[in-house]
């Protein structure tokens, strides 16, 4: 019987080597892996990269913010400058599992374990995040944009890890939001997901606007059309509308245990309007 | 097969166990150290009822491995009382009849704990959203809330009275 | 906020003293079935069919008992053949025929999940390994999921000879339907046809399985001398034990059952699924053999209740009398015959005086696994339809929902539907208890609305047994056979204590195996405090007469000068009147007034009392993605005498938040193949604490005069009406009438859309 073999590295350069074999799997919060494991999938190698300088906890470079992959979500609300900058992103970090989850899970192991319907994907897409990725070529950057390919595949070459996450520095009266339709008021995988992140001038008008919706397609997607329609805007009813039809149009949802597709459909217009209006009024805006 | 050696503490104490990389943090401290006071409920950190702490924080035992208690401090159901007293949300769990089954009483007692170090005055809303990670079947919910409330009470004066 | 309405008190009867067995509980140190451990024990696992239906053509096992560590393979071939055969289990005969084949199948697998065989290992991790090295050859046949596919003709039959029993003329031809009911009064069809009002509709269920947070977990010994001991957590060890013997082919003399703690059963426990198979798998290994659950297989494999098609024709006159009604039953059994259809034929308008109804019920089998029961099992369901058709009458007329039940609900000396003659019930206070409730006139915002429903449940006597001793410094201990499933211990000391009149903190209860008390039922259908407690209070007053007869001897009076009081004997007469002697005093004079003071009492109770359950709910829909928030929930309940007070709200709120799970987001979601597509807690949407507001209970006390106290069962009937509750409360909301269950989101989105 093959054994599994557990390694615990302590610099990024041993965990790219170590993972470079075929069955090594990277391990921070293990709250997807552990899941995916007794439900069959085989795994030779963990590498658990807890142990890593840096791969946990929470730093700034300007007014950028750097989490280490191996933060748990529950750190990230912790942080009381990463949740005034971006507390799209806090939220829908913390809305991963239960608590417990939280204690142990990480958004770079969201995002890289590519379920269309991961709930920190759409707000880290929407605030442009970037992902620190380390492999035996050295060190690349991938945006947060294009690490899901397809359900449950990410764009990481073999050996490759993300260790951090890095979003970009805030400009003033901006700010973001991320909301799911699930069935209960907890514990459930998102129906929909949408994230948005504005960023507003003096007025209240807006003048960037990124949305992203996640469960609506094989991997989270960023709706240019979305963002598009609030530019310019201040949230008006006409605006909203064309925010509205534009997520609903860019839904190519699947039916499943979860919802169908006319569901999935709605929803999407229906959080993106919602999503909007509380990212606007975090950034100051008056709808 | 071939296990591991770990050490790390638990409850307090120092402690010492083996065990092969794949099994869970959760049956390490079942089979391996007998303290079976965290159950599987699941198996799939959806129900709370294999709940302990790790260094510090709330966490889904099924979803840890036993390895990755080397070095760390562990907390269980065990540890909760202390030289024999029982800690106030025990007490007071018993007093709100907060539990029937009483399965998913360790995990809930534990994650309650955990909720008031990190918040000692949680409204109903903030606990029930804490503890929706821990499922009960029995009671309704009611009465859990109630008992933690109340401990919480009862931390809260203990603390401004000491 | 909980209320109760009570008769005049007792010493220890109605307050909230900290059940015995607590402090085990909230410190870890409880042994429930997956607690245990045997040195040298295995590890069992089973195989399990891939397909929803198949004939089993050969299963060979050779290279899985070839695997080292392997200690024992079984299959259907280990085990007896036991045909059609009944056992007696207390409510219901059960088929032990189908509850072995269920164990383990013999020549087909009849859902996707059945077990089709065995391993015991050293490991868990080779146990598993084994199960790949069994090869099994199925010759796939075509499946039906649900009862209108199992009903259709020509649809393929899960066992080919069964005809369905109950029709006249008998059935010739084989089909799905293992049976059919009709319980008739008058002619509903032109009674209801001659009614000012008339409702109809037809409505829908998913199966739900009874979510016990405690996965089946057994370990099993079979000794070198042939005797067995089986540690498992159950809702009852005395069917353990006997279940355990004719499915293994072993006597039940040489079974000893221990019960462990259990971890929620509410039905689901009261068969057995892993006993026999450890057992032989120890029997073939010659070691211990433990066997846990996993949360897929307590899905795949184990009992949920069923899915259920239905209709309903109601009438009523302009004032609101029930004409007559109509009912249409179609239960899905699953994998063998047995739906709870014909209690939720009995139930259903149990509650209502009529003097025309039909119902028609239907048991029919699905390539499902075999349902087992669920608290209240079937009522739920029906009463979905009954209340829903009852609040379509109130809205026609005009009329209070409260008013219009108050107007119908039966009484002492009604004739209930199923033919018994009500006393001592408590409906209609209940019913007013809500009425007078501010909830119930509490002002409602947008998109909220507001449900009411009444359930009915017959409860169950029964036999059950209690030890009492009297120890030697004056405590009492208390064994009794049915499993502690929700504080039962706290209860049976109450009651001793409350007879005996010593202080509940002496009184030290137990739960015994099989070889240490006398046959107790199971614990279920609401009957341990009643039953067990009938057991314990008789057991107690014999000990209050043997210890008025050491007094006596004592003080050397005649016995019936000696009165027992607040725990102590008082001298009636003679030179010594007005002594007392206290339990503690007598007892220590034990040996020389006679020996040792103990009894054992067993029961076999009726008359007990039902339930009557009245449910008030608050709900606001977000008319944008049909999401419900459960706002407030007043559940009210004749309750008899609520022996612990605190416990008899738990079960309250217990059922009631089952029901509401049910009504709004559980449900077994299967593939076209048969596969659960959700067998596990992350898509098995029980409710969150988050999902929940507080839970206010009015406990109404009407006594029964045949039980403890007055006590009656109060654990199922909580579950009937929450279905009907949130319908009708979200029906209040959209304006629309639900027929679905459960009202998840997207099927509410798509119902305030479509209206359907």
């Amino acid at each position: 019987m093959p054994t599994l073999e557990y390694m615990a590295p302590t610099s990024p350069e041993e965990a790219a080597a170590l993972l470079a074999n075929d069955g090594a799997r990277p391990l921070s919060g293990g709250t997807d892996l552990l899941v995916q494991m007794r439900s069959g999938r085989k795994v030779g190698r963990l590498v658990d990269i807890k142990r890593i300088p840096g791969a946990i906890g929470i730093r700034r470079e300007g007014g950028a913010f750097v989490i280490g992959a191996a933060t748990p979500c529950a750190a990230l609300g912790e942080d009381a400058a990463l949740v005034a900058a971006w507390p799209g992103v806090v939220e829908g970090a913390n809305l991963i599992g239960s608590t417990q989850i939280q204690g142990r899970a990480t958004i770079a192991g969201n995002l890289c374990n590519a379920s269309p319907a991961a709930d920190s994907v759409p707000a880290l897409i929407a605030a442009d995040a970037v992902c620190i990725v380390v492999g035996p070529g050295g060190r690349r950057e991938v945006a947060a944009a294009d690490m899901g390919t397809g359900p449950g595949r990410n764009s990481l070459r073999s050996g490759e890890f993300v260790l951090e996450i890095r979003l970009p520095e805030r400009p003033a009266r901006a700010s973001d939001a991320y909301l799911r339709a699930i069935p209960r008021t907890e514990m459930d995988i998102a129906v929909v997901g949408c994230g948005v992140s504005l960023a507003l001038d003096a007025n209240g008008t807006v003048t960037a606007a990124r949305v992203s919706l996640g469960a609506v397609a094989p991997t989270a997607l960023l709706v240019a059309d979305a963002g598009a329609a609030l530019i310019g805007s201040k949230l008006e009813e006409a605006a909203l509308a064309k925010l509205d039809q534009a997520a609903r149009a860019a839904a190519k949802p699947i039916a499943d245990k979860r919802g169908t597709v006319e569901y999935r459909t709605a929803m999407a217009g229906v959080l993106a309007r919602r999503v909007a209006l509380i990212a606007y009024a975090r950034a100051g805006g008056k709808a | 097969m071939s296990k591991q050696h770990i050490t790390c503490t638990i409850n307090g104490d120092a402690t010492e166990f083996l065990v092969e990389p794949g099994i869970t943090l959760l049956d390490a401290l079942r089979d391996e150290l007998g303290l079976t006071g965290a159950k599987e409920g699941c198996g799939s950190g959806d129900c709370g009822a294999c709940s302990v702490m790790m260094d510090g924080r709330l966490i889904c035992s099924c979803l840890a491995l036993g390895v990755e208690a080397e070095g760390r401090r562990i907390e269980t159901i065990e540890g909760m009382a202390v030289n024999g007293e029982l800690h106030p949300l025990q007490q007071k769990f018993l007093e709100h009849a907060a539990l029937q089954c009483g399965f998913c009483t360790p995990g809930l007692l534990v994650a309650a704990k955990a909720l008031l170090e990190t918040n000692p005055s949680p409204t109903e809303t903030e606990t029930r959203y804490w503890l929706a990670g821990n499922l009960c079947r029995c009671t309704g919910y009611d009465k859990i809330i109630r008992a933690v409330m109340d401990a919480a009470a009862e931390l809260r004066q203990e603390r401004s009275a000491a | 906020m909980n209320v109760t309405v009570t008769p005049p008190k007792l010493a220890v009867v109605g307050t909230r003293p900290i059940r015995p067995d607590g402090v085990d509980k909230v410190t870890g140190r409880a042994n429930y079935g997956a607690d245990y451990k045997v040195a040298g024990m295995l590890h069992g696992k089973i195989l399990r069919s891939p397909h929803a239906h198949a004939r089993i053509v050969s299963i060979d096992t050779k290279r899985a008992e070839a695997l080292k560590g392997v200690k024992a393979v079984i299959t259907g071939k280990d085990f007896p053949l036991l045909g059609d055969m009944e056992l007696p289990m207390g409510e219901a005969a059960m088929n032990v025929g189908h509850i072995s084949e269920n164990c383990i199948a013999r020549d087909k697998a009849l859902y996707q999940g059945h077990a089709i065989a065995a391993v015991a290992a050293t490991t868990v991790a080779i146990a598993e390994e084994a199960l790949e090295l069994i090869d099994v050859v199925y010759e796939v046949l075509p499946h039906v999921l649900d009862v209108e596919a199992a009903m259709a003709p020509d649809a393929p039959l899960l066992h080919e000879k069964m005809l369905t029993k109950g029709v006249t003329p008998p059935a010739e031809k084989p089909s799905n339907v293992a049976m059919f009911m009709r319980l008739a009064r008058g002619d509903a069809a032109k009674a209801i046809d001659a009614s000012d009002v008339i409702v109809e509709g037809r409505y829908d269920t998913a199966a739900v399985h009874q979510g016990y947070i405690e996965p089946h977990a057994c370990v099993c010994t079979y000794g070198a001398d042939g005797q067995v001991v089986v540690w498992s957590s159950s809702q009852g060890q005395f069917m353990v034990r006997s279940l355990t013997s004719v499915i293994a082919g072993i006597d039940q003399a040489d079974i000893k059952a221990i019960p462990a703690e259990i971890g929620g059963g509410f039905g689901g426990k009261t068969l057995v699924y892993l006993e026999p198979l450890a057992t032989i798998l120890s029997k073939k290994s010659g070691r211990a053999v433990k066997m846990v659950m996993s949360r897929d297989e307590v899905f795949r494999a184990s009992g949920p209740t069923s899915s259920s098609v239905m209709t309903v024709r109601a009438g009523a006159t302009k004032d609101g009398k029930f004409t007559g009604f109509e009912l249409d039953l179609r239960f899905a059994a699953g994998a063998y015959p047995g739906s709870p259809v014909f209690a939720a034929l009995m139930a259903g308008l149990a509650h209502y005086e009529l003097t025309d109804f039909a119902i028609d019920a239907y048991d029919v089998v699905t390539n499902t696994p075999k349902v087992a029961a669920y608290r209240a099992p079937g009522a739920p369901i029906s009463t979905f339809a009954v209340e829903s058709a009852i609040d379509d009458l109130a809205i026609k007329l005009g009329m209070d929902p409260i008013a219009l039940r108050v107007k119908n609900g039966v009484k002492d000396g009604s004739l209930a539907t199923y033919g018994v003659t009500f006393s001592d019930i408590g409906f209609h206070e209940t019913l007013e208890s809500i009425r007078n409730h501010e909830h119930y006139s509490a002002p409602l915002g947008p998109n909220q609305g507001r449900g009411v429903a009444a359930g009915y449940w017959f409860n169950a006597g029964g036999e059950s047994s209690a030890n009492i001793a009297i120890n030697e410094d004056g405590t009492a201990t208390v064994v009794s056979g049915c499993p502690d499933i929700g504080g039962s211990r706290a209860s049976m000391a109450i009651m001793a204590a409350e007879v005996l009149g010593l202080p509940i903190e002496k009184v030290r209860c137990t739960v015994a195996d099989t070889t240490a008390i006398a046959y107790s039922g199971l614990t279920g259908g609401s009957r341990v405090t009643v039953s067990t407690g009938a057991a314990v209070v008789k057991a107690a007053n014999d000990i209050v007469e043997q210890l008025k007869g050491r007094a006596a001897i004592t003080w050397d009076v005649p016995v019936d000068q000696v009165e027992w009081s607040n725990g102590a004997a008082i001298c009636l007469s003679g030179d010594q009147k007005g002594e007392k002697l206290s339990l503690a005093d007598l007892a220590y004079r034990f040996g020389r007034t006679g020996g040792p003071v103990a009894n054992q009492a067993s029961v076999n109770l009726h008359g007990i009392g039902p339930g009557f359950a009245v449910h008030l709910c608050d709900v606001e829909v977000d008319p944008e993605t049909g999401g419900v928030t459960v706002l407030r929930y007043t559940a009210a309940q004749d309750v008899g005498r609520a022996i612990h007070a605190s416990y008899v709200e738990g079960q309250m709120q217990g059922g009631a938040a089952q029901g509401i799970g049910w009504a709004l987001n559980e449900e077994y979601i299967f593939d076209t193949d048969g596969k659960m597509e959700n067998p596990g807690f992350l898509d098995y949407r029980m409710p969150v604490a988050s999902d929940l507001p507080m839970i206010d209970t009015i406990m109404i006390e009407v006594p029964c005069r045949n039980t403890p106290f007055g006590a009656k069962g109060v654990g199922e009937v909580p579950i009937v009406p929450p279905l009907a509750a949130v319908a009708n409360a979200v029906r209040a909301a959209i304006g629309k009438r639900p027929h679905s269950l459960p009202l998840s989101p997207p099927r509410l989105h798509a119902l305030m859309a479509n209206g359907h």
